[in-house]
């Protein structure tokens, strides 16, 4: 039961990663990215590369996840930032199609849908049976570290330039703000924090295949954004476990149709998630902790 | 000769993603956010169609019940889940049309299960044009998917409702001091819209198999012509899906049949750096 939650809460936490990098660009800058789960593969796909088939270190590996979706963000952006928002809708969702297809289909890299396994964890060996509590002590820690750098930025002045962004982009460009640079440093952090996600849970499952990462995931993360309450990166947490609790009381809940079969099963959890995002947007959408704009320091 | 044979067949399969196409432009251009569920719905339409022509119905009686299908379910989703949301913008309707997307596709898993259907179509030789192969059922579905164009066109240059159509896309605001019922165009935009997906879903599964993710394999390539041709411009949808079935085609050739679908991909790339207001701008008709 313990390993049970321990898993659950270390997937909540990789799921959290996500939610605080969708955060910082849907709530913060108003841009969207609905290739989410793209980003996230692009970075379990370059860790597991280095670290199985280049052998090189975990961190290594995280680090390069961190670079691989960073840059992945920046090509996503750069025929992008200049147009209307529903370009980047499309651009993003496309993708996260493309690099599924990709991984699919290079099988001399990728091992195609057979998926790479054998993905190291960290003194795996020497931990046995304790390897999942440090793993979710890791996983906290890194989402630490990334909640308290988007705090910081949501209070600081270029967190206020960047809702400016959100609220009237020619606005701020009167005010003086570079609103395109911002708009694409903010898509390429948040595109680095999504690969350094898909790294924490390639070495954590130790098994990554294309079908894993599935447009399904962008939903999860959306729910919880704006569950939890969209511009906020508490609530992009809390949104997290939410979406985490439901998944999996929904798993107990069709396990106890009966006559379904496994696929009607795992279609009828994703209707449900689905449902819910669209319950959540029309009714709430402020979310359960909803944004508090903090006011501009006085010059005194 | 291997070229003009993919040419060909390049023109075949954009003829029939013309269809589809048309419909998230049309609907684009009247509604203002990218429908996404468009997945889902020509998954649905495929299913649809599939069940009419199971029980006998003829192929074009297959193809309107896939388009009520499709047209009737895309319109309840629209009214129910996503202009409610347009008043916070258009990129929460968008984020939930992915949301309804996987609703519709989930539904077709419950009834269908996973495994791929085939229409039973009767098997006929394939007839050679000089050099140039091409099977009799691929030249019924292509006519078939020009008969359709030729009364989407038809329709919007000739008939008042087409016009208030044109009309309510182009300027919503003037169109609705004519007279034109803001709230008639965007229903009659989400079912006709939605029902062409739907039809074009069953075109583009006729020739191979059917399964809950027929929808969202065509939708690269999707965006891509309606990228291609300009957001929002019909006749643009249609110069764009030529051009991407045409490109998809001949990538086979060079790079493999894996990476058809990206060839949608780097288009909408190109366009977007180098042109993006698409081939014939951004205008409804």
């Amino acid at each position: 039961m313990l390993s049970y939650i321990l898993f659950i809460a270390t997937i909540g936490g990789i799921y959290g990663l996500l939610a605080l990098s969708l955060n910082l660009i849907w709530g913060g800058v108003g841009m969207v990215n609905l290739g989410l789960a793209g980003f996230f593969a692009v970075g379990a796909y370059a860790s597991a590369l280095l670290t199985t088939v280049g052998h090189g270190p975990i961190a290594a590996g995280w680090l390069i996840a961190l670079v691989a979706g960073g840059v992945a963000g920046l090509v996503v952006t750069l025929s992008t930032t200049r147009l209307r928002e529903d370009y980047l809708a499309i651009v993003t969702l496309g993708f996260a199609e493309t690099v599924r297809l990709v991984a699919s289909n290079e099988i001399w890299l990728t091992r195609g849908t057979d998926g790479i396994s054998g993905i190291p964890g960290p003194w795996k060996r020497a931990l046995g049976p304790d390897f999942n509590a440090v793993y979710f002590l890791i996983v906290v820690l890194a989402l630490l570290v990334v909640f308290f750098v988007m705090r910081r930025i949501d209070r600081s002045p270029y967190g206020r330039a960047l809702r400016a962004i959100r609220e009237d982009a020619q606005v701020a460009q009167v005010a003086g703000k570079p609103v395109l640079r911002f708009k694409t440093e903010a898509f390429v952090l948040s595109a680095a924090i999504a690969g350094l996600a898909g790294a924490l849970y390639g070495h954590f499952t130790s098994y990554i295949a294309p079908d894993m990462f599935l447009p399904l995931i962008t939903v999860y993360i959306f729910l919880a954004v704006a569950s939890g309450g969209t511009g906020r990166p508490a609530g992009a947490l809390v949104g997290a476990y939410l979406v985490m609790t439901l998944l999996e009381s929904s798993r107990f809940f069709v396990e106890w149709i009966p006559g379904v079969t496994a696929v009607q099963r795992a279609a009828l959890k994703e209707l449900l998630i689905a449902v819910a995002l669209i319950v959540v947007l029309r009714l709430k959408p402020s979310g359960v902790l909803p944004e508090r704009v903090p006011p501009a320091p006085r010059p005194s | 000769m291997i070229i003009l044979q993919a040419l060909v067949n390049g023109i075949v399969s954009g003829t029939l993603l013309a269809v589809p196409a048309i419909g998230f432009t049309a609907m684009f251009a009247v509604l203002r956010f990218p429908n996404f569920s468009v997945s889902g719905v020509a998954t649905l339409g495929a299913f649809a169609g599939y069940l009419a022509y199971g029980v006998g119905l003829q192929m074009a009686g297959s193809l309107v019940v896939a388009f009520a299908v499709a047209g009737v379910a895309g319109l309840a989703f629209d009214k129910l889940a996503h202009l409610p949301l347009i008043k916070q913008g258009a990129l929460p309707a968008a984020i939930a049309s992915i949301a309804t997307g996987i609703i519709l596709e989930n539904v077709v898993r419950l009834g269908f299960g996973n495994a791929p259907r085939g229409y039973d179509r009767p098997i006929a030789r394939d007839v050679f044009l000089g050099d140039i192969r091409v099977s009799p059922q691929q030249l019924e579905t292509m006519g078939l998917a020009l008969l359709l164009m030729l009364l989407v066109f038809a329709a919007l240059a000739f008939t008042r409702i087409g016009k208030a159509m044109r009309a309510s896309a182009d300027n919503p605001e003037l169109a609705a001091l004519k007279g034109i019922r803001p709230e008639r165009i965007a229903t009659l935009a989400s079912f006709v819209g939605m029902g062409l997906v739907g039809v074009g879903g069953m075109l583009l599964g006729l020739d191979s198999s059917i399964d809950p993710l027929t929808g969202t394999r065509i939708l690269l390539s999707l965006f891509a012509a309606a990228v291609l041709g300009g957001l929002g411009s019909v006749p643009g949808a249609v110069l764009g899906a030529f051009l991407i079935g045409m490109a998809e085609e001949l990538s086979v050739l060079v790079v493999g049949s894996q990476y058809r679908a990206a060839v949608g991909f780097i288009a909408i790339l190109v366009v977007l750096t180098l042109r993006p207001r698409g081939l014939l701008g951004e205008r409804a008709y």
